[in-house]
């Protein structure tokens, strides 16, 4: 595989007795779109918090353009995370600000924009994911499930970031709509050029802005491979994963009546 | 028995430790660049102005309630005189700050922690954290920034409503002199009776926000975290406001 343009290498991180990541390796080329899949619980999230900073792996190596990321501070890091955009699972949106408000946040925070210049940028970025220019000035509490994810997304690409994580992206709406935020993200991907990961156990959602596919198990990725390539892994775990079947080598902790 | 204590002195010098961990960063990021001018104003509105109603009626009634004790008291070896200049000094010395100290910690503590709590378990503490923005210089530092400056002002405001409840309680219903009670307050109190007050109240502000500030960030676990996050922080602080009321009379007061 070629150079990665994010690079995990043997990353462990453990709460108190509770391994949660046991060795992660992963590579992302530039400008691919990796879906990481895998049930909850698995460490999915926390691999995520890791690459981003905010969490600290116990040991491991995580590179970003060849760059090692894992323990950077001060303006180092601020520089590093200027880089990012990030969907979260329940959109994270600032409820005490307007929505233009939060797209521009990381404009006018971060990079000191003036904030009638933001606004307009906001603006523009809302109507990327299909939202008028009148829903900027309404709150978050005023939005829908839908609505609120996609600013969530409107903000994730405001300041056209390199790399994008997506956290669960369409977990918790309705089909159409979920396949709506797919169709988005691809569209948003594409006309950015970024790299990103997603992770999600929405396979359609994975199979539709995948490149490439990995699947954690326990805190390891245990496949790695080409979107389309998937359906014929040969992977006992990956098969029982995307068919969604309680019986397979995968045995959820359940009591049994 | 003695496991019982070893595990509780264990977890409260740890919580001592992590409460220290947690003032060092909103130390170090609330006194250096950049410094979140807006929202330090918002919160001053927020913990200072809209506490005046609450912590306003209760100096009065407590100011009233004063003089009415002190007369029932001191008419015992007719000292009646004594009333104006004891309610001012019982006042501005120890009731105005306690007192709206402990409503501030009530009513500012437990939104505060309430606040930042949802914010985190919302994960927007974190959303703060990817737009490059340091929830410590955002979040932390205005809210402390804000409590420190206003509540001495809220307790000077309260110093003096409290000490016109007991001129109202004093002239209206135990029929002392107006002039003479005025005149007795104004003679009797000293510069340092009213500074002790303010210097408190700057502490306890300073207590109520990094309480609010420390269980909100750190709760965990939805709405029944948020909801002990909220009980932590006025619960700790209304007991750190008394002890550190304790220390700072005999430090304040020690000659």
């Amino acid at each position: 595989m070629a150079e990665g343009y994010i690079e995990l290498y043997n990353v462990k991180k453990s709460f108190g007795p509770k391994h949660v990541l046991n060795g992660v390796t992963l590579s992302v080329p530039r400008g691919h779109s990796l879906v990481v899949i895998g049930g909850s619980g698995t460490g999915k999230s926390v691999m995520l918090k890791c690459i981003l900073g905010l969490l600290h792996p116990d040991s491991g190596s995580i590179r970003i353009a060849g760059e090692e990321v894992v323990g950077l501070k001060g303006k180092a890091r601020d520089d590093y995370l200027a880089r990012f955009g990030m969907l979260f699972q329940g959109a994270a949106l600032f409820d005490s600000l307007s929505v233009w408000e939060n797209v521009a946040f990381g404009l006018i925070q971060g990079r000191h924009m003036a904030r009638a210049k933001a606004r307009d940028i906001a603006i523009d970025k809302l109507g990327q994911v299909g939202l008028g220019p009148e829903v900027g000035n309404l709150f978050p509490a005023e939005l829908s499930g839908g609505m609120q994810k996609r600013v969530g997304l409107a903000r994730a690409i405001a300041a056209d970031p390199e790399i994008i994580f997506f956290d669960e992206p369409t977990t918790g709406l309705d089909p159409i709509m979920a396949d709506v935020i797919n169709n988005l993200i691809v569209d948003c991907v594409k006309r950015l050029g970024a790299t990103t990961v997603s992770i999600t156990h929405d396979m359609a959602s994975a199979r539709k802005i995948a490149d490439d596919i990995a699947m954690i198990f326990k805190g390891e990725i245990i496949w790695q491979g080409a979107a389309k390539t998937i359906d014929h892994g040969g992977n006992p775990y990956v098969d029982q994963f995307i068919h969604g079947s309680a019986e397979g080598p995968i045995q959820m902790d359940v009591l049994k009546p | 028995m003695f496991a019982h204590i070893g595990r509780a002195t264990l977890a409260l010098l740890g919580e001592v430790g992590r409460v220290t961990l947690f003032l060092k960063d909103a130390l170090l990021q609330g006194l250096t660049p950049k410094i979140f001018v807006r929202q330090i104003l918002e919160q001053m509105m927020r913990i200072g102005y809209f506490s005046l109603p609450v912590v306003g009626l209760t100096a009065f009634f407590t100011g009233g309630a004063l003089a009415l004790q002190i007369y029932l008291g001191s008419s015992r070896f007719n000292a009646e005189s004594l009333v104006a200049s004891i309610v001012a000094l019982g006042i501005t010395r120890e009731l105005g700050p306690v007192l709206a100290g402990l409503m501030v910690a009530g009513r500012v503590g437990a939104s505060i922690a309430a606040e930042l709590g949802t914010m985190r378990v919302t994960e927007q503490i974190d959303a703060l954290v990817t737009l490059a923005t340091n929830p410590f210089k955002y979040l932390v530092a205005p809210r402390i920034i804000a409590a420190v400056v206003t509540l001495p002002i809220l307790v000077g405001i309260a110093d003096v409503i409290g000490i016109m409840g007991g001129y109202i309680v004093g002239t209206r219903s135990i029929g002392l002199n107006g002039y003479a009670y005025i005149r007795n307050t104004a003679d009797f109190l000293q510069f340092n009776d009213v500074s002790s007050g303010l210097i408190k109240a700057a502490v306890f502000g300073f207590i109520i926000a990094v309480m609010g500030c420390y269980h909100g960030f750190n709760s965990k676990g939805g709405a029944q975290g948020v909801g002990r996050a909220t009980t932590n922080a006025v619960v700790s602080s209304a007991i750190l406001i008394l002890a550190a009321n304790f220390a700072l009379t005999s430090l304040l007061f020690a000659d």
